[in-house]
C-alpha cells in the first residue's frame, strides 16, 4: 500500500533523527509562539476587528486618508 | 492628517524593521546554500565519489538549521500589515494577498515532500531522484521569494494597478506589468544572487575553519571549489543587477538616488564618489547639507550609471525639494498643493457619491486623476519639507559599504580559488582568517543592501503616492512598542539557538559515512 509506505518513510525518517529533533521542537515552539500567542492575543487585524462589512472598512480607510 | 503622533509612526517602522531585518537573517543563506548543496550532490551522482556524498550531507545539515529556525518567521511581517499598517494593506487591495497565499501554500508542499526526500530519502529513493528533489528544494525556495519581492517593488514603483476611488483599493490592470517591471525583475535578480554570494562566502569561511583547525582538509577544499565557483558566477549577477537597480532607481526615486549619492545640486556630467566622508554643516533652514570631508571621485561615472550618458544632467536634493524649472522639475511645493488637491477631492468625491450628486463626483473624480500621482505629498502641505528627504549618511554609507564588500567577496573567491586549485591555501593562514571573517561581512552587506532600498525611500510606503503617516493603524504606541520588544526578545532566541546549534555541528564536522550508519547520519 501506498500510503503505509509514504508513512513508514515519515516515520522511520522522524525516528532516526538526531539533530532534526531539536529542530523540531523549536519549529513547534516557535509555531506555537506565532500563531497561539502573538497572533491571538496582539495581531490583530485591525480592520477586521473594527468592521464587518467591505463597505464600512473601504468608508474607514478614505476618512482616514483624507481627513 | 492634522494630528499626527510620530511615536506612533516611529515605533511601527522600528517595530518592521526589525522584524524585516531579523528575518533576514535567515534567508539568504537558504537561497543559496540549497544550490550549493545542488550542485555538491550532482558532482556526487556524476562521480558516485562518496565523498562528495559525506560533503553534500554535512551542508544539507546546516541548510537545514537554517532553513527550520528560519521558516515562518516571515510571517510575522504579514502580521504586522494587518494589525500596524492597516491603511495600507487595504489600499494596496487583494493583488498581493492571494499570490502571497497560494506561494506559501505551493512553499508547504514542496518542502514537506521534496525536503522529507532530502534528508530520509538517502537510500530509500533512487539517486536520481533524490538529486531531483534537492534541485527542486532550491528552485522552490527561491520561488518564494519571488512574489514578496514583486510586491516590494510594487512599492518602489506602483505600476500595473488602478486606484479605485469607490473601495479605496488597488485594481490589477496588468499583472505582467506588474510582475516584468524592470523594479521587479532588478529586485528579485538582485536580491537572490546577493543570497548566492552569502551562501558562498558562508561555505568558504566554514571550511577555512577546517582548515585553519587542520581538520578536513579534502572536505574543506572541494567545499571551497564548488562555493567559489558559484560565488564568482554569481557575483557578476549581482554587479549587473545591482547597476540595473540603481538605474531604476534614477528613474524612478530620484530622491533616494540623490540621497545615496549626496547630490545636493543637480549637475551634468556628475562624477560618482567612490569613497568619501561626509562633513555635516546646516546651509539651509530646511535641511542639513553634507559637504565632504575627503572622497575620490570618477568623473562623469554617475551619469553613466543613472542614465547611461556622461552627460546627462542628475538632479540633486536642492533641485527635487525646490524644483527645477529648466529641467521640468516640479518643486515639492508644488507637488503637495496637487496631492493636497487629490485628497480633497478624494473626500468631495465620496460626499458626492454619498448624497447622490453625480455630477459634482464626476467633477471631483476628475480632479482626482489629474492629481493623483502626487497624491502623497498633500499629507506634506503646510509642513516642513525636510521630512521628505530621507537620512543621507545612511543612506550613502550603507551603499558604499554593500558595493565595497561585493567586490572584497569577489577578491576573496577568486584568491581562494586560485590557491585551492594550486593546493597553497592550506598554509595561507591570513586568506583563511579573512575568509573566515568575511562571514559576518556578508550578513552585514546584505542587510545594507536593505537599508539603502528601505531607508532610501522614506517616507513613502508606496512611492509618491503613500507616505508613512497615512499607511499606519491608530494603534497606542504603547501597545506598538511592546510587541516591539517581544519581537526582539522572540528574534534574539531564535537567533542564539541558530547559532549555538550551526556552531555545535559545524563543531562535530562531516562525520564518517559508513554504508551501515549511513541513513541515521543522513537524517541529522
Ligand atoms: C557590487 C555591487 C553592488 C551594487 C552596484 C549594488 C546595488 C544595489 C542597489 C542600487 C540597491 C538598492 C535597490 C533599490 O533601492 O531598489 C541594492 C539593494 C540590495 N543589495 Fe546590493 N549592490 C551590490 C552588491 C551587493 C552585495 C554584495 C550584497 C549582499 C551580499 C547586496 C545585497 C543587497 C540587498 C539584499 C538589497 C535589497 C534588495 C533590493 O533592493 O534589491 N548587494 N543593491
Amino acid at each position: 500500500m501506498i500510503f503505509r509506505k509514504i508513512f513508514s518513510f515519515y516515520y522511520t525518517g522522524f525516528r532516526s533523527m538526531t539533530v532534526g529533533k531539536n529542530l523540531w521542537v523549536i519549529i513547534l515552539i516557535k509555531l506555537f509562539v506565532l500563531f497561539a500567542i502573538l497572533r491571538l492575543f496582539f495581531f490583530h487585524d485591525f480592520l477586521n476587528s473594527k468592521f464587518t462589512s467591505e463597505n464600512d472598512k473601504s468608508n474607514y480607510v478614505i476618512e482616514q486618508l483624507t481627513k | 492628517m492634522e494630528h499626527i503622533d510620530f511615536s506612533l509612526v516611529d515605533w511601527s517602522r522600528a517595530q518592521f524593521a526589525l522584524t524585516a531585518m531579523y528575518h533576514w537573517l535567515f534567508v539568504p543563506l537558504t537561497l543559496g546554500l540549497s544550490f550549493i548543496v545542488a550542485f555538491m550532490e550532482t558532482l556526487y551522482v556524476r562521480t558516485g565519489n562518496p565523498e562528495w556524498k559525506r560533503i553534500t550531507k554535512f551542508w544539507m545539515t546546516i541548510f537545514g538549521i537554517n532553513f527550520a529556525i528560519g521558516v515562518a518567521t516571515g510571517i510575522i511581517l504579514e502580521f504586522e500589515f494587518g494589525t500596524n499598517w492597516s491603511n495600507y494593506s487595504w489600499f494596496v487591495g487583494d493583488i498581493f494577498g492571494a499570490p502571497l497565499a497560494i506561494e506559501g501554500i505551493m512553499a508547504f508542499f514542496l518542502e514537506s515532500t521534496f525536503i522529507a526526500v532530502m534528508f530520509f530519502g538517502w537510500n530509500k529513493v533512487s539517486k536520481k531522484f533524490h538529486l531531483l528533489s534537492t534541485w527542486l528544494v532550491a528552485f522552490g525556495s527561491n520561488l518564494s521569494a519571488l512574489w514578496i519581492l514583486v510586491a516590494n517593488a510594487w512599492m518602489q514603483n506602483p505600476v500595473g494597478m488602478k486606484f479605485n476611488p469607490d473601495t479605496a483599493r488597488n485594481e490589477m490592470v496588468n499583472f505582467w506589468e506588474v510582475l516584468f517591471s524592470p523594479v521587479a525583475i532588478n529586485k528579485f535578480l538582485h536580491t537572490i544572487s546577493s543570497g548566492y554570494v552569502l551562501a558562498s562566502v558562508f561555505v568558504i569561511g566554514v571550511s577555512a575553519w577546517y582548515l585553519l583547525k587542520n581538520r578536513e582538509h579534502l572536505f574543506a577544499k572541494r567545499s571551497i571549489i564548488v562555493a567559489a565557483v558559484f560565488g564568482l558566477v554569481t557575483s557578476l549577477f549581482v554587479v549587473l543587477t545591482g547597476d540595473g537597480s540603481a538605474r531604476n532607481m534614477a528613474q524612478h526615486q530620484p530622491m533616494k538616488f540623490a540621497a545615496m549619492e549626496n547630490l545636493y545640486v543637480g549637475q551634468q556630467n556628475a562624477p560618482l564618489v567612490a569613497i568619501g566622508i561626509l562633513k555635516e554643516n546646516v546651509k539651509e533652514a530646511a535641511h542639513k547639507k553634507q559637504d565632504f570631508r575627503f572622497m575620490i571621485e570618477i568623473p562623469n561615472m554617475l551619469s553613466y550609471m543613472a542614465f547611461l550618458d556622461p552627460n546627462a544632467y542628475v538632479p540633486g536634493i536642492q533641485d527635487l525639494v525646490h524644483g527645477n524649472p529648466e529641467h521640468q522639475i516640479l518643486s515639492y511645493k508644488e507637488k503637495s498643493e496637487k496631492g493636497k488637491i487629490a485628497i480633497t477631492s478624494l473626500a468631495e468625491y465620496k460626499n458626492a457619491k454619498k448624497t447622490g450628486n453625480d455630477s459634482l463626483a464626476n467633477a471631483a473624480l476628475v480632479k482626482f486623476e489629474e492629481n493623483y500621482k502626487y497624491f502623497g505629498y498633500g499629507y506634506y502641505e503646510g509642513r516642513e519639507l525636510h521630512e521628505l528627504v530621507p537620512s543621507v549618511p545612511t543612506t550613502f554609507y550603507s551603499f558604499r559599504v554593500m558595493v565595497g564588500l561585493g567586490f572584497h567577496f569577489m577578491l576573496l573567491f577568486f584568491v581562494v580559488l586560485v590557491l585551492t586549485l594550486k593546493d597553497k591555501i592550506a598554509k595561507n593562514k591570513w586568506v583563511l582568517y579573512t575568509a573566515l571573517w568575511s562571514i559576518p561581512l556578508a550578513y552585514i552587506a546584505s542587510e545594507l543592501g536593505w537599508v539603502v532600498a528601505e531607508v532610501g525611500r522614506q517616507p513613502w510606503v508606496i512611492q509618491d503616492i503613500l507616505p508613512t503617516i497615512a499607511a499606519v493603524s491608530q494603534l497606542q504606541p504603547t501597545s506598538v512598542q511592546i510587541t516591539f520588544w517581544m519581537f526582539f526578545l522572540i528574534f534574539t532566541a531564535l537567533l542564539i539557538a541558530e547559532i549555538k546549534i550551526m556552531t555545535k555541528q559545524i563543531k562535530k564536522g562531516p562525520g564518517e559515512d559508513a554504508p551501515s550508519n549511513e541513513s541515521a547520519s543522513a537524517n541529522n
